[in-house]
C-alpha cells in the first residue's frame, strides 16, 4: 500500500465515527437548542436565543452548585490522593502494582452500583447509624444522607483513582536522584518537596483535576442517590428536561451552557500544558 | 538511597542532627494510604457481605441473619437477567468496535504523520473529557432531530464513540515504544509490508490491544450516565439497579455486584501472576 495514504485509511473508520456520532451531534444539540415548539407541536428551528436567557435564569444556581461541588470533590482528591500516591510510588516498594491494583478494585463494581450502596451503608436506620443510634453515641434524628457533604464525598469516592493514577504517574518516573541532590545541596524536607518535588508532580495534578472535575461537575448520579432533593446539580436538570419533562430546547441550551463552560476552562488548560502532554498523563 | 528521599513532606520536621542516620519515624504515608482505602472497600464489603443477609423487608440495610438463598436463585429476576444480558453484550460488541476502530487510529496516531493529526488529537481530546451528560444529551439531541428510534442499537453505538479514543491511546502508547529497527529486519528478510504487519507488528501490539479492549469492555459495561440517554426502552444491568431503587434492591443485585467483582479481581490476579512470570523469565 502507499504509504501516503496508509495514514488516512487508518484513521478513516474511527474519524467517521467520532464524526458522525460526536461532532455532528453537538451540532444537532446546538440546533435543537435554538428551536421553539413542544412534543406535541413539534419543534420548530426559529433560532430562538432566548432560551439560552431562560435556562441560565431557570438554573443557575443549579449551575454554581455544580461547579462548588465540583470544586470541592476536586480538592477533597487531591488531599487524600496527593499523599496515597507520593506514598505509593517512593515507598511502595515491591508492593507498588499491588497497591496500584488496591486502590483500582473497588472500581470493578459498576459506578451506580457503588453509589447505591453507599446509600444503604450510611441510611438513617443502617448498620452504621442505626448502630451508633441503638448505642446512644449519636441522637435519634442523625442523618448523613440528603446533605451536600454527602454528595461531595461520593463524587470524591467516585473519582478519587482519576486524580491518584496521574500524580502517581509522574512521581513514579521522577529521577530519585533529583531529590537526593537536593539534600545534598543542603534543602531540608520540606524545601526538598516544594521545590524539586512538587513542581515534578504539577503536570500530573493539572491533569488529575482536569480528570476529577469535568465529571464531577457534570455528574448527577450522585445527586440523585445522596443528596435527595435540596442538592440536585446541573446534570439533574438535563436529565430531567431531556428525559422527563422532554422539553428538549431548553434542556439542549443548558448543556451547551454546561459544554461552554467547561471547554474554556479545558482549553485554556491544554493550552498552558499543551493537550500531547495532558494526554500523555492522562494515557 | 538515602533515608530522606523516602520521608513524606507532611512528617514531623523538627531540628535534624547534623549527621544523617535511620531513626524511627511514624510512617503517615503508610497509615493514611490504609484509611483511604479502607474507604475505598467500605461500600464494597458492605455489598458483599449483605448478599448473604437475609432481609426482613424490601429494604436491605439492615443485618438479620445469614442465607446462601440469593446465590441459589440468583437468576429469578428474569428482567434483571435480561439487563445482565444486555451490559455484556452490549460490552462485547463495543469490545470488539471500539478495538478495531481504536488500534488501526493508534495505529496511525503512533507511526506516520499526516495532515489533520492535530485536529485528531483534538476531537480525541474533546472526546475523553467532555462530560458523559454532554455526551448522551448529544447524541440524544441528534436521534430525536432525525427521528431515529433510541435502543439498543443505538446504545452500541454510543459506547463505541466514547470507548475508541482511549483505545487508540493505549494503542499509539505502545506503537511509539516500538523499535523500528524489528520491522525493519523483516523487511531485509524478504517479508512484504502485509507479512511485516501480521508477523511482526500485530504480535508486538497485541497486549496493548488487549489491554484497550478490555478497557472498552470495562468501561461499556459500567456506563450509566450516556446509556441512560440513548437506551430507549432497552434496560442495561446499571439501568435496572437505577430504576429498582425506588421499590427496594432485590438481594440478587448484590450477588450480580459481587460476582462482578469477583471475576475483576480473578482477572487482576491472573494478570499480575503472569507478568510476574513474564519478568521472572
Amino acid at each position: 500500500m502507499n504509504r501516503k495514504i496508509t495514514p488516512y485509511v487508518l484513521v478513516l473508520p474511527a474519524w467517521a465515527w467520532l464524526a458522525l456520532f460526536f461532532v455532528v451531534p453537538i451540532g444537532g444539540m446546538l440546533s435543537l437548542s435554538l428551536t421553539t415548539g413542544n412534543v406535541v407541536t413539534g419543534f420548530q428551528q426559529t433560532f430562538e436565543v432566548g432560551n439560552y436567557a431562560t435556562a441560565v435564569g431557570t438554573y443557575w444556581e443549579q449551575i454554581l452548585r455544580s461547579l462548588f461541588y465540583g470544586a470541592c470533590a476536586t480538592l477533597v482528591c487531591i488531599a487524600l490522593g496527593y499523599p496515597m500516591a507520593y506514598w505509593i510510588a517512593f515507598r511502595g516498594g515491591a508492593y507498588k502494582s499491588t497497591y496500584l491494583l488496591l486502590v483500582l478494585l473497588p472500581f470493578f463494581v459498576s459506578f451506580v452500583l457503588r453509589t447505591i450502596s453507599w446509600r444503604f451503608f450510611l441510611a438513617d436506620n443502617g448498620v452504621v447509624l442505626g448502630t451508633l443510634k441503638n448505642i446512644g453515641l449519636l441522637p435519634d434524628g442523625f442523618a448523613v444522607l440528603n446533605s451536600a457533604p454527602a454528595v461531595i464525598l461520593g463524587l470524591a469516592y467516585n473519582f478519587l483513582p482519576f486524580m491518584v493514577l496521574p500524580i502517581y504517574a509522574v512521581l513514579e518516573r521522577m529521577d530519585p536522584h533529583l531529590v537526593e541532590a537536593a539534600h545534598d545541596l543542603y534543602s531540608n524536607r520540606i524545601q526538598a518537596f516544594a521545590r524539586v518535588i512538587l513542581p515534578v508532580s504539577l503536570p500530573g495534578v493539572f491533569a488529575g483535576v482536569l480528570m476529577t472535575f469535568i465529571p464531577t461537575s457534570a455528574d448527577y448520579v450522585n445527586a440523585s442517590v445522596l443528596g435527595g432533593t435540596h442538592n440536585t446539580m446541573i446534570g439533574n436538570v438535563i436529565q430531567t428536561q431531556y428525559l422527563v419533562n422532554n422539553n428538549y430546547p431548553i434542556a439542549a441550551s443548558i448543556t451547551f451552557v454546561l459544554m461552554g463552560l467547561l471547554l474554556v476552562g479545558i482549553f485554556s488548560y491544554a493550552r498552558a500544558l499543551g493537550t500531547e502532554k495532558v494526554m500523555e498523563v492522562h494515557a | 538511597m538515602s533515608t530522606l528521599t523516602q520521608t513524606p513532606p507532611d512528617a514531623p520536621t523538627g531540628d535534624r542532627p547534623p549527621r544523617r542516620r535511620r531513626r524511627v519515624r511514624v510512617d503517615w504515608g503508610r497509615y493514611h494510604t490504609w484509611a483511604v482505602l479502607a474507604w475505598l472497600f467500605a461500600p464494597i464489603l458492605f455489598m458483599i457481605a449483605f448478599s448473604f443477609n437475609d432481609p426482613a423487608g424490601r429494604h436491605n440495610i439492615t443485618w438479620q441473619g445469614f442465607t446462601l438463598k440469593w446465590y441459589q436463585n440468583a437468576f429469578a429476576h428474569s428482567e434483571l437477567n435480561e439487563a445482565m444480558f444486555n451490559s455484556v453484550s452490549i460490552a462485547l460488541l463495543t469490545m470488539v468496535l471500539a478495538g478495531g476502530l481504536g488500534t488501526l487510529l493508534g495505529l496511525a496516531l503512533g507511526r506516520f504523520s499526516f495532515r489533520g493529526k492535530q485536529l485528531t488529537n483534538l476531537v480525541m481530546f474533546a472526546a475523553i473529557s467532555a462530560p458523559e451528560v454532554v455526551l448522551g444529551a448529544a447524541l440524544l439531541s441528534t436521534f430525536l432531530m432525525m427521528n431515529v428510534t433510541t435502543g439498543y442499537w443505538t446504545t452500541v453505538i454510543a459506547h463505541v464513540m466514547f470507548c475508541v479514543s482511549f483505545v487508540a491511546i493505549t494503542v499509539r502508547a505502545r506503537v511509539i515504544t516500538l523499535d523500528p529497527r524489528l520491522e525493519e529486519a523483516a523487511r531485509d528478510l524478504g517479508a512484504g509490508p502485509w507479512d511485516t504487519f501480521r508477523l511482526v507488528t500485530l504480535p508486538m501490539l497485541s497486549p496493548a490491544i488487549m489491554a484497550g479492549g478490555l478497557l472498552a469492555f470495562a468501561l461499556s459495561i459500567d456506563d450509566y450516565i450516556i446509556t441512560s440517554f440513548v437506551s430507549g426502552d432497552v434496560t442495561t444491568f446499571p439501568l435496572w439497579i437505577w430504576g429498582a431503587t425506588r421499590v427496594g434492591i432485590p438481594p440478587q443485585v448484590n450477588v450480580m455486584g459481587t460476582l462482578l467483582f469477583a471475576v475483576g479481581l480473578l482477572m487482576a490476579v491472573i494478570n499480575i501472576v503472569t507478568a510476574r512470570r513474564r519478568n521472572a523469565a
